[in-house]
């Protein structure tokens, strides 16, 4: 089963064409990564099938729901970790994650359950009662990932997760998404070309707004006629595919 | 649910900003005792407490624009806001999120005020129940300002716009430092034309009882706060569309 498709989605601004006519269909519980270089088109698709921005052309449904039409209804499933760290400054660390769940409509009894579940599963058990504000940047991208996985979303979107974590905390980071595998779609962007082959059950490539490739990272390499997946994609966004 | 949510995180992201208690509260008392004390060395009534403690508690709303405004400038640069917009909260929950926190700050604020007051000599009346209750349609006004400005501006142009401009806006054109006659011409009319000068004289005026003398002052301030409101909600929601 689908848990996203997309039928010539497309954004634009004015004169420039940000997503264009996109056609794509991500597995229920896979790791998909969106891969390109600056200005490809990752974070605008993402804030389209997170309803943040509307397309101005085509349609994406998310379990079977229209992002034109059923926006509120998606937003009830789906969990966003975007680039930046967004998190309440001024307050703790427990009550950013217990605002989160409590935006979802959570009873109380399940906010208590969730937030202690994922204060240990993030190993924040130390800092519970800082103010987010005060914590370093590895830390803030740890409760921002956490603030989007309390509320089980069914779809995970996670823009640049790993961006400025040290190589411990990027493990242990890679580690929960594994461990997401199957229970809940992922959908990945990531500058760090190992780490979509690394995670990843299925890869899509794109640039200057098009879908040039997808499949699975060993595919992508055949597709390119190179051993290495670096290779690969640099070989297809440089030459495009022949 | 939702929305109580965010109205808790707004109220704890306002009381724990130690610049929001010092400007918010501090600042207005400072004032107060000052041109109090400045008032006990003059031999002309320049600063009575019954007059200033009005202008006070209206200045010292002001800075419930800045307050506001600061916090949802900060949640749009920070992409806070723009993963709540991911969220199944609605345009109604933001807008009642971040603006009803601030009534009983405002309140609050006015309340501590003429407590202060009382010590500087104010008689303590029924009057001053009326008082406090007539600061709501003001307070309204400058919490709407707060959520139009935090809304179109960023969180710098923010500290000068509310912190700078219309702090000392609602103080020099609400005749509270010196009789708007005094000086009159343009811009005792262009003072006249704002709502800080009508909402000084629309509590002045239950101040001292004087309940036939609040109108026009309180039409002038309810228009301006039902225009304000309604402005703020129309940009705030264009704005979470275009979004």
């Amino acid at each position: 089963m689908d848990a996203i498709v997309t039928s010539n989605l497309t954004k634009k601004y004015k004169d420039v064409t940000a997503v264009d006519k996109l056609n794509l269909s991500v597995h229920a519980g896979e790791v998909f990564s969106l891969l390109g270089v600056n200005g490809a088109g990752k974070t605008t698709t993402i804030k389209m099938l997170s309803c943040l921005t509307r397309p101005t052309g085509g349609d994406a449904m998310l379990n079977g729901k229209s992002i034109i039409r059923e926006a509120q209804a998606i937003k009830s499933i789906i969990g966003v970790s975007p680039q930046e760290t967004a998190v309440a400054s001024n307050l703790t660390v427990k009550e950013n994650l217990e605002l989160m769940a409590g935006i979802y409509g959570f009873s109380q009894k399940k906010m208590k359950e969730k937030t202690s579940e994922l204060i240990a599963q993030f190993d924040l058990q130390g800092i519970i009662n800082k103010k987010a504000g005060k914590l370093s940047g590895g830390w803030q991208r740890r409760l921002s990932i956490a603030m989007a996985l309390i509320t089980e979303p069914k779809i995970l979107f996670l823009d640049e997760p790993t961006l400025g974590l040290d190589v411990l905390v990027r493990s242990e980071l890679w580690n929960i998404i594994r461990s997401l595998k199957g229970k809940t779609t992922i959908i990945l962007t990531t500058h760090y070309l190992e780490e979509a082959e690394l995670l990843s059950d299925r890869i899509a490539i794109m640039k200057n707004g098009k879908l040039l490739c997808v499949g699975t990272a060993d595919e992508i390499k055949l597709q390119a006629g190179v051993d290495r997946f670096e290779d690969a994609f640099v070989k297809l966004v440089t030459k495009g595919i022949s | 649910m939702r929305m109580f949510m965010f109205f808790r995180r707004t109220t704890k992201e306002i009381l724990r900003d130690p610049a929001n208690m010092a400007f918010g509260l501090g600042f207005p008392l400072v004032i107060l005792l000052l041109l109090s004390a400045i008032q006990a060395g003059i031999p002309v009534s320049l600063f009575e407490i019954e007059k200033l403690t009005p202008g006070i508690s209206v200045f010292g709303l002001s800075f419930m624009t800045l307050f506001s405004a600061t916090l949802i400038s900060k949640d749009r640069s920070s992409s806070f806001l723009q993963r709540l917009y991911t969220t199944p909260l609605t345009a109604s929950d933001y807008i009642l999120g971040y603006t009803l926190p601030l009534l009983p700050i405002a309140i609050m604020q006015s309340i501590i005020c003429y407590v202060v007051a009382f010590f500087l000599g104010l008689s303590v009346t029924t009057n001053v129940f009326y008082a406090i209750l007539s600061v709501i349609p003001t307070a309204v006004f400058f919490i709407a300002l707060g959520l139009l400005c935090g809304t179109v501006f960023n969180d710098k142009q923010v500290g000068g716009i509310c912190g700078a401009l219309l702090t000392n806006l609602a103080a020099w054109l609400s005749g509270t430092w010196f009789d708007l006659d005094l000086i009159g011409g343009l811009f005792k009319r262009i003072a006249y034309a704002l709502p800080f000068v009508h909402a000084v004289t629309l509590q002045r005026a239950v101040l001292q009882g004087d309940f036939t003398n609040i109108s026009p002052h309180i039409l002038w301030v309810l228009g301006y706060a039902g225009l304000t409101v309604a402005v703020s909600i129309i940009t705030f929601t264009q704005k979470m569309k275009i979004n």
